[in-house]
């Protein structure tokens, strides 16, 4: 029975896509309440499938009945509920666009009845003649003109008057403000004229009907045009939003079901086919693959994953069938993770935008004041007509300044230049690590798992008594058995790939930045570095020069001393990344001071620099003392950036300037730095130095075209220029002028997309 | 032409009272969740009266279509969010110092002021 009834449920949710609403139900506590409310809701028409989760207190329901209906029915039976809004980033950026793509059309609609009134007057004016009112016939036509506008006012620019009448009486004042104002001025001057022509010197019977309904279609156009541009100003996020599944194939009672990711339970077997994207994160179970996760890391190799291995949401299994067990799930998932980081980091400020802000928020205030100085300027010192001179500029004023530009200046900016680096798999944790990120001068690296895989592995074996090779090994891997340094785990690696077997340690104990002690066996061990045996007094003397040629190579050589006398030395290699030399090449030609940092000894250190071609190196540091290093680089004036795998270096990296955390693959320390390279390569530094870079000064000139537009634009305006060059803008110039400088701001901001951070 | 300018002087010692000068009336949250009304480019209420060292939540209903009303961002405490149209969006602050914050728009224009008192008055 229950077989066929999950075949039921498997074949509707495979084949037949219906609604799925989610309802809460309240004050449902006990099993059988299940059954009563599953049992309500089966009976409303339309319905196909009711499942209730009593944990969450939630129910699904398939089929396309009124969620009023389904209230109803789970109340006829003693319970309330209600509806719960789809709270996914995919349905909430689907209803932003839905919004957007509403108010766009909205504007253009409004755009066009005010330009089909404000073009036709613009040409009668340029064209035919002056607009002035000098007969009764002439008042006719202008009132009836007026009448016209005042529609369009209604029409096509009610927004602006009651945004300007709702932050009047809130005290505050924005750009819909200064249009009201504009617009409003010119036309109550403009009728004015006409009723009560002789109240006005003859020179001033002009009236301004073409400029309102021009200013007020010109802006709705530019409003219109900048949401376009906004749109594509979050692709980057639209696309990792898109990267989510919106369904899972989970095994149930040993039956494969599609269900709504949102269905998903921590634990569930999830199984993902060829070219099928993984719906949620996991550790594989069954079979093996190779995965895309170029998407989040921008590693565009597959990656082979085989059973234990994790797997992230929104990656695309590329050539086998996988079964995994979901790990995390909703807004746990990597993914999920890393979208939240980004539109947080999106909407954050640099520090050089606090300039604008500060400058915005009295701006308006600002402009008005001005409007008026330049009236009563033109009123007492202007020539005739004073007044019409006076109303040209003080509309003008208000309509050219744009307090849009200003503000959109930097934000615009930095939701290209974050979502540009996210594409490239670096996620910047906020406005202020993307400003100090264009501006350093030194990066320190740590060396293992930075610069090289932080897979070290035992290279060789050099014995100083009487024992084997595989009894030293033997006993070091016993010791370390406990330890999880990378080193600890090489040596383990190496015994049991010999197929040793391990004795049990006692007095176990780990000596930081020196090595390890213990007792094995009734053996006393000591397995470290030189300074170690120096303590113990060990005496290590005739294997100091076999040491040093070790470090030479580039290997670690450790010492393992057993009951107080020297047993051998164990040298351990971790290999360079591929691309870790052409990446440190790629940061010292952008002018960085590259310097390794190691608690590796200084001979080892010294041939890992030279062969990545770094030539300053800090050797033997403790790892307390690798925020020292950062701190001393400071203090030589340097703007620094320390990248580290987040063992060891959470000091340092919060001493930084700016703290990178490396990740290899999808497994990152999202939490832990200011800036996370989602792969483990160092090019990322370098492509997040480069995107900051392009990102801050793209902000510069959205910020000094936004100034000089309004610092310029608003004295011109005013009439500055017209004592030496009889120079008045028209307002409708002022309109089109204002419409497009945010515009401008938006599309320079776009233009960051087009940037290649490899080419940096 | 005297009394021309002293209406333009007294306009603008008008607007620099109305603008900057003037505080508009602070609203108190009640049992810590205040609704925000975003709506023809402004938040209502704009001034809002916070507990120190309480949770908040902020309870946002934008009605204003434009793109600028999307995001409310407080710079101070790192928090931004995108409001959805027609729909409430709750924002928790965690308890927050005395002190007052500003929350806004992208650009500005919308503007608004919580006050964190230590007694809540």
């Amino acid at each position: 029975m229950q077989l066929t009834d999950n075949n039921v449920l498997k074949e509707k949710q495979i084949h037949s896509p219906e609604r799925i609403t989610y309802l809460r139900v309240h004050n449902a506590s006990c099993a059988s309440c299940v059954n009563k409310i599953e049992g309500a809701l089966k009976g409303v028409d339309g319905v196909q499938e009711a499942t209730m989760n009593l944990a969450q207190s939630t129910v699904s329901v398939t089929g396309g009945a009124p969620v009023d209906n389904l209230i109803n029915a789970i109340k006829s039976v003693g319970y309330n509920a209600e509806g719960i809004t789809d709270t996914s980033d995919q349905s909430v950026l689907d209803e932003k666009e839905k919004a957007d793509e509403a108010y766009y059309q909205r504007l253009m609609r409004e755009m066009w009845i005010a330009l089909s009134l404000g073009v036709p007057l613009m040409i009668y004016s340029l064209v035919i003649g002056e607009m002035t009112v000098t007969t009764t016939t002439e008042r006719v036509v202008w009132l009836t003109i007026g009448l016209l506008t005042f529609g369009v006012m209604f029409f096509a620019g009610k927004h602006f008057y009651v945004g300007a009448w709702k932050s009047f009486i809130n005290h505050s004042a924005n750009m819909d403000t200064l249009i009201a104002l504009g617009t409003g001025t010119a036309w109550i001057y403009s009728m004015f004229v006409v009723f009560f022509p002789s109240l006005v010197p003859e020179m001033a019977r002009h009236v301004y009907f073409e400029a309102t309904a021009m200013i007020i279609g010109l802006i709705n156009l530019g409003l219109a045009l900048e949401i376009k541009a906004r749109g594509r100003t979050s692709e980057a996020i639209k696309r990792l939003i898109g990267l989510q599944p919106k369904t899972a194939r989970v095994v149930r009672n040993g039956e494969d079901v599609d269900i709504a990711i949102e269905d998903v339970q921590l634990g569930d077997l999830v199984r993902v086919r060829p070219g099928e994207k993984i719906s949620v994160d996991g550790v594989v179970l069954e079979g093996q693959t190779a995965v895309d996760e170029s998407m989040l890391t921008g590693e565009p190799m597959p990656v082979e994953k085989a059973i234990g291995d994790e797997v992230v949401a929104g990656t695309v299994n590329k050539s086998g069938s996988i079964l995994f067990r979901a790990t995390r799930v909703g807004k746990d998932t990597a993914l999920a993770q890393i979208i939240e980081m980004v539109k947080r980091a999106q909407n954050s400020k640099p520090p050089i935008g606090r300039l604008a802000d500060l400058i915005s928020a009295y701006f308006v205030p600002i402009v008005m004041i001005i409007a008026v100085v330049s009236a009563l300027a033109w009123l007492n010192f202007g020539p005739d007509p004073r007044i019409a001179f006076a109303i040209v500029s003080a509309t003008t004023v208000l309509i050219i300044a744009c307090p849009c530009a200003l503000g959109l200046a930097t934000p615009m900016s930095v939701m290209v230049g974050v979502g540009k680096a996210a594409e490239a798999g670096v996620l910047i944790r906020n406005g202020e690590a993307l400003q100090t990120a264009s501006k350093i001068t030194a990066m320190v690296l740590d060396k293992t798992g930075t610069i090289t895989l932080g897979q070290p592995a035992v290279t060789d074996i050099i014995l100083a008594n009487e024992n084997n090779k595989s009894s030293v090994l033997r006993l070091a891997a016993s010791l370390e058995a406990g330890s999880e340094h990378p080193l600890a785990l090489s040596i383990i690696e190496s015994a049991k790939e010999r197929g040793l077997d391990f004795g049990t340690v006692e007095q176990f104990r780990a000596i930081a930045g020196h090595g390890v002690e213990g007792i094995v066996e009734g053996q006393s061990l000591l397995f470290g570095n030189e300074r170690l045996m120096q303590e113990k007094g060990i005496d290590i003397d005739a294997y100091v020069e076999k040491a040093q040629e070790m470090a030479a190579q580039a290997q670690t050589p450790m010492y393992f001393a057993v009951d107080g006398k020297l047993a051998a030395i164990i040298a351990v290699s971790d290999p360079i990344k591929s691309d870790s030399i052409e990446a440190i090449k790629r940061l010292q030609k952008n002018g960085v001071r590259v310097v390794m940092l190691t608690g590796d000894n200084r001979a080892t250190a010294q041939a890992v620099a030279k062969k990545v071609g770094i030539t300053e190196y800090f050797a033997e540091v403790l790892p307390d003392q690798k925020s020292d290093k950062i701190a001393e680089l400071q203090g030589q004036g340097e703007i620094v950036g320390m990248t580290g795998d987040g063992i060891n270096d959470a000091p340092a990296l919060a001493l930084a300037n700016v703290g990178f955390a490396i990740g290899t693959g999808t497994d990152v320390a999202i939490e832990s730095a200011d800036i996370t390279l989602m792969r483990g390569s160092l090019h990322g530094l370098a492509d997040a130095i480069a995107v900051s870079k392009a990102t801050l000064s793209n902000i510069k000139q959205n910020l000094l075209g936004a100034f000089i537009y309004n610092v310029a634009g608003v004295p011109v305006a005013a009439g500055l220029l017209y004592p030496f060059l009889g120079l008045l803008l028209s307002p409708v110039i002022a309109g089109a002028a204002m419409a497009f400088s945010s515009l401008t701001v938006v599309t320079n901001a776009n233009r960051l997309r087009l940037f290649n951070a490899k080419n940096h | 032409m005297m009394i021309i300018n002293l209406l333009g002087v007294a306009l603008i010692v008008m607007i620099v009272w109305w603008f900057w000068l003037y505080k508009p009336q602070v609203v108190s949250a009640d049992n810590n969740t205040v609704t925000i009304v975003v709506d023809n480019g402004t938040y209502e209420p704009s001034r809002i009266q916070l507990a120190a060292s309480q949770d908040t939540t902020l309870r946002f209903v934008r009605k204003d279509a434009s793109p600028c009303a999307a995001t409310v961002v407080f710079s101070d405490i790192d928090i931004s969010e995108e409001l959805p149209l027609n729909k409430p969006k709750d924002i928790s602050l965690p308890p927050l110092p005395s002190g007052e914050y500003l929350f806004s728009c992208q650009m500005q224009m919308y503007r608004g002021t919580l006050i964190v008192n230590r007694n809540g008055e």
